[in-house]
């Protein structure tokens, strides 16, 4: 193997670093002036990354470093995804990052960011357990630090606590998980303990442990109690980072694994997926109803989209990776564009992001609330916005392989969930209030954020050939 | 011809941009633009006619049919898929030239006649919503994309006819065409589901092989088909929406509710004529029944109605009812051996479009001059508006069938191609033909001769409309003068071979006696000031004439079994069950959702130990549950 062959297969890392390392070095060697256009530089760069490496370049499956590393167009296609969703989440941090007590450390902002884009990717293309948990740890650590960017500000640094050591609860079960593993299996890659997994108790309780370290990630109940005190407390451009891409990555990861080890314990896992994903939705809308805060009633949504999502994982089949990956796309755009919209009326009103301040809100910005309006309309799954699509097929994807029942409970829940997302409609639009947040202007790069997230929520429900893009790829898993 | 996609582009993105920018832009930009934008769809229909028809014939002596177009849009497997995309063949062609010719005279008419309403910039986003849709609709290389822009079309006729939404009746009339269309829509979804469950494709020419299998199925589907068509094109019993639609402004009136719209109908029939033809001629002589009887049913009515738009819908209705018989009465598709409807019908919707749009707009110019749509404000006006009146007697003479007036033509190939299909139908229709006749020049003496009112003129003296509304009535009457010379057949025909019109002066001959007698009699009742004879007959059977002017009450008859049958014994005791017992068990749900949303509060403490523990007892619980299974 020479660097050549590398190169070949892990050029969206290899591309990464790169970006990482120049983000550095401007950190580094930049003046006043140069800082000036950083943010720029940062999303100019990524979007090259993003051109450079939104479709896969080899059409075949590939595994380098004896196995380590596993390539697969799809998960050129994921990978893809969560760079695109880094971007947008760039795109709307600027307005934060701008402010005095943050502007000095924006460098680390995007080292942190994209060192946990980074371990992500490794996640999903790994072909070994240590690798794998080397990328979750990677994913993990600097997520902390981003959660805890505001440090001197409570909230901030209580969610950063919050949140390192749930992560760090939840890395100690998994390595015990698969510690068992190793233990009845005698060996780490993906490929070589398939013939041992038999799904005897200790690998059940092995893979249950495994399932919470993930689960932690997803947020999927009962793993997710650190989710409302982290979203509510971290930076609003963070907690998006978080409700999406970080979210997404280990959606995929989890379906992978399954699939590709877990597969002769099949029905446990989904038995397993079952219980989580009825407790997740359930429970999650349950807490939404309640919610005042944004952050906090976006916190619970994401939560139960997280059960939504697990319906694409639960089917194992390759329409179910397409279905998955495509509702991460369509997830990611509405509740970016949710996330773009708090963030702009937190940073234009001195922090307000009661449900309470947002009535009234279409009197004086009509436009962000429109935006807010589409993107909730897309999450509660409304036609003919894209989320309604998305919805669709990962229905389709769960109820073809007879989880009937499932998607009944999946359903019902739907309509408990429009009834908190319109809550949020109706502050906007209906409640009176005799002081509305101010009219204010929102700066270029939001709007260049919340135009494309917007572009997304109109787009990609109707254009077929998005989710057939996909599916071409899914069946090489 | 990959151009063509802009006949379709360029309407989107005015309505686009119009409906966007709304009051942000002048109305008179905004009118400007729409305009532009036609004209220039217009040309470029006229050009795409132009090389498909300049292209010649294949060596099967046909016209090709040309998908320039085409995406697939959602597949379902197999050969099921819904396209978007464009389809040339000679009638979508030849709609495309009447759409963009009628839309941009509508475009440029509507410049006088809408001046200064409020929300103008709305109107014309509106017509530019329309022209694409119903672009689209006659383009469409599918049923499914068909049905897509059809609901287009009934959407944006919808938001047209309610244009002047502080005013009652337009609402109430919105409503109205808007639910018995979509309530007709309904047949032809269904139609179209049994359709492509059974031919497996949603394409036009579906593989004969698997027609065969369809058996019974594919007649039902296309009498399922027809109802949407009919409930579109005004067919009795679905026709009560269209009077009722004449609230809208009249230009809208003149493109939508004359010339292209209520036509769909007749297209889709025309379209789906191969499979009529092939597999359910039975269902095409149905639907030449019902038109029979829906073209007399509104000739009588239109007879005695006062308001002159109500008289125009009347006659359109009954005009595509002619339409509709001319297509049902095709026994081959050989235009030689009983296919001449096919032509006939086709023909008689483009003459019909040109004089019907003239029509209507002349009468938006009366309306215009006297504010009033009731013929008892009107009489004379012949001194006050001499273009408005020659333009008028053109179209009515064309409408009568009048040689040598576009009319005549059309309705002398229909009449024929109705004897060749038995002597009562086509004496049936002759004897309609007369009516029209008497109907229409009834119209012409009431509004320009008789008894003029005085009163309200001296009031406010009526005057020509200005050149933006004259013009395109100029144009219309010049194209009803030569249209009828235009070797049709040699466009379009049910085979697809070229058919050379020979004119039946036997029965020619005959409707344009019954026509002349027609006018005789309306000369003789209406040219003087006293109306003796009209009024003594309306007098003498006031019974007819009052169930004539009501419409025969189907209007009442509807709103009996809506109202005290439907509503009344139907839907209030389901509301009531509604009411109470589903929204009672989900307001119990909510109530207890509610109630379960306290008790698990505790949960989310903010203790992060706490969460640990639920955490660790979570996975264990799980894995307990795991090996008990």
């Amino acid at each position: 193997m020479d660097f050549s062959t590398i190169l070949t297969y892990m050029y969206t890392e290899i591309a990464l670093v790169g970006v990482i390392i120049a983000a550095l070095l401007y950190d580094l060697i930049a003046g006043a002036r140069g800082r000036k256009y950083f943010h720029g530089v940062m999303c100019t760069l990524m979007l090259l990354f993003i051109a450079g490496t939104v479709w896969p370049y080899q059409q075949e499956n590939a595994s380098i470093f004896g196995g380590m590393f596993v390539y697969a167009p799809i998960y050129s296609i994921v990978k893809s995804v969560l760079a695109i969703g880094t971007l947008l989440v760039f795109l709307l941090s600027d307005s934060w990052l701008r402010k005095p007590d943050t502007e000095f450390k924006r460098g680390e902002f995007y080292v942190l960011t994209l060192s946990t884009l980074l371990g992500m990717d490794f996640m999903v293309s790994a072909g070994h357990f240590m690798m794998f948990f080397i990328g979750l740890e990677l994913a993990s650590v600097p997520m902390s630090c981003l959660v805890a960017f505001d440090k001197y500000k409570h909230n901030s640094a209580e969610a950063g606590a919050k949140y390192i050591l749930s992560a760090l609860f939840a890395s100690g079960l998994m390595l015990y998980g698969i510690s068992f593993f190793y233990g009845t299996t005698g060996t780490l890659y993906f490929e070589d303990m398939v013939p041992m997994i038999n799904g005897s108790a200790l690998q059940i309780l092995a893979m249950v442990f495994f399932f919470t370290g993930l689960g932690f990630k997803i947020s999927l109940v009962p793993f997710h109690l650190w989710t409302a005190d982290t979203y509510e407390g971290a930076p609003t451009p963070v907690t998006s980072y978080l409700s999406v891409v970080s979210k997404a990555a280990a959606a995929f990861a989890l379906m992978v694994v399954l699939i590709k080890v877990f597969a002769p314990m099949v029905e446990y896992w989904q038995t397993l997926l079952y219980i989580v994903i009825v407790l997740s939705i359930t429970v999650a809308n349950l807490f939404a109803i309640r919610q005042k805060n944004l952050k906090r009633f976006l916190a619970f949504s994401s939560i139960s989209q997280a059960g939504y999502i697990m319906l694409a994982v639960i089917s194992g089949t390759p329409y179910g990776m397409t279905s998955l990956v495509y509702y991460v796309l369509v997830y990611m755009v509405a509740n970016l564009a949710a996330f773009g919209v708090i963030t702009a009326v937190e940073q234009n009103s001195d922090g307000k992001v009661n449900m309470e301040d947002y009535n009234g809100l279409y009197k004086t910005n009509p436009k962000l609330a429109i935006v807010m309006m589409l993107a909730i309309f897309s999450l509660a799954g409304i036609p003919p916005f894209a989320g309604f699509f998305s919805k669709f097929f990962i229905f389709a994807a769960a109820f073809e392989q007879g989880f009937h029942v499932l998607v009944f409970i999946a359903l019902l829940n739907t309509i408990i969930s429009l009834y908190y997302y319109m809550l949020v409609i109706k502050a906007m639009f209906i409640t009176p209030n005799d002081s509305p947040i101010a009219t204010f202007r929102s700066d270029n790069s939001t709007r260049l954020s919340l135009l494309l997230c917007l572009a997304g929520i109109l787009i990609l429900g109707l254009a077929s050939s998005v989710f057939d893009g996909i599916n071409l790829y899914a069946f090489g898993m | 011809m990959e151009y063509t996609i802009l006949i379709l582009l360029l309407p989107f993105l005015s309505f686009l941009l119009i409906g966007l920018l709304d009051s942000r832009l002048k109305p008179g930009a905004a009118g400007t633009f729409g305009t532009v934008v036609t004209g220039i769809v217009a040309a470029l229909s006229y050009w795409t006619a132009f090389s498909y028809f300049g292209g010649g014939r294949n060596a099967e002596g046909l016209f090709p049919t040309m998908i320039p177009w085409n995406a697939e849009w959602l597949p379902f497997g197999g050969n099921l898929h819904i396209d978007l995309g464009i389809l040339l063949d000679p009638i979508s062609v030849m709609m495309l030239v009447v759409i963009s010719t009628v839309s941009f005279m509508v475009h440029i008419y509507s410049f006088g006649y809408m001046k200064g309403e409020r929300g103008f910039q709305r109107y014309y986003a509106f017509l530019s919503l329309f022209t694409m849709s119903m672009l689209g609709l006659v383009v469409a290389t599918n049923i499914f994309q068909m049905y897509i822009f059809w609901e287009l079309v009934g959407v944006s006729s919808y938001l047209l006819i309610g244009f002047y939404y502080t005013k009652k009746e337009a609402i109430a009339a919105s409503k109205k065409a808007f639910i018995v269309t979509r309530f007709a829509d309904l047949g032809f979804l269904i139609g179209i589901l049994i359709y492509g469950f059974y031919t497996g494709s949603f394409s036009f020419t579906p593989d004969s092989a698997v027609i065969g299998s369809a058996k019974v199925f594919l007649p039902i589907a296309l009498g399922l088909m027809f109802i949407g068509g009919a409930g579109k094109s005004a067919m009795f019993p679905l026709h009560i929406w269209l009077p009722d639609a004449m609230e809208g402004p009249t230009p809208v009136s003149a493109l939508i509710h004359a010339a292209t719209m209520v036509v769909a109908g007749v297209y889709l029939v025309a379209r789906m004529f191969p499979l009529f033809i092939g597999y359910a001629p039975e269902v095409l002589h149905i639907t030449a029944y019902v038109g029979a009887f829906t073209a007399l049913y509104a000739a009588v009515v239109a007879c005695v109605q006062s308001d002159i738009k109500r008289v125009l819908a009347f006659s359109t209705i009954s005009q595509i009812g002619f339409m509709i018989v001319s297509l049902g009465v095709c026994t081959s598709a050989d235009p030689h051996e009983g296919g001449l409807g096919y032509m006939a019908s086709m023909f008689h919707l483009f003459t019909h479009a040109m004089f019907k749009a003239l029509l209507f707009l002349g009468a938006g110019c009366i309306i215009h001059a006297v504010h009033s749509n009731e013929m008892s404000a009107m009489g004379g006006l012949r001194k006050y508006m001499p273009v408005t009146h020659i333009t008028f007697l053109v179209a009515c003479l064309a409408i009568a069938g009048i040689w040598p007036l576009s009319g005549f033509f059309s309705k002398d190939e229909i009449l024929a191609a109705c004897f060749g299909f038995s002597p009562v139908m086509g004496w049936v229709m002759t004897f309609i033909a007369g009516l029209t006749a008497f109907y229409m020049f009834r119209l012409y003496y009431c509004i320009f001769w008789g008894k003029e009112n005085k009163e309200l003129h001296a009031e406010h003296t009526p005057h020509e409309a200005p050149l933006t509304m004259t013009i395109p009535l100029i144009f219309l009457a010049v194209v009803t003068l030569f249209a009828g010379w235009i070797p049709f057949g040699e466009f379009v025909s049910s085979n697809g071979q070229a058919y050379h019109i020979h004119i039946d002066w036997a029965v020619a001959a005959t409707s344009l006696c019954v026509a002349a007698a027609g006018i005789a009699i309306a000369t003789w009742m209406y040219l003087r000031e006293d109306r003796k004879v009209a009024d003594g007959l309306a007098a003498k059977f006031s019974g007819l004439h009052k169930a004539a002017y009501h419409r025969f009450y189907i209007d009442e008859i509807y709103q009996f079994v809506t109202h005290r049958i439907i509503f009344a014994c139907i839907s209030t005791p389901i509301a009531w069950f509604d009411r109470h017992v589903v929204d009672g068990f989900m307001n119990m749900l909510a109530w207890l959702s509610n109630q379960c949303s306290w008790l698990i509060k505790g949960m989310q403490s903010g203790n992060v130990q706490k969460y640990g523990i639920w955490f660790l007892g979570g996975a264990l619980g799980l894995t307990v549950i795991l090996l008990l299974i």
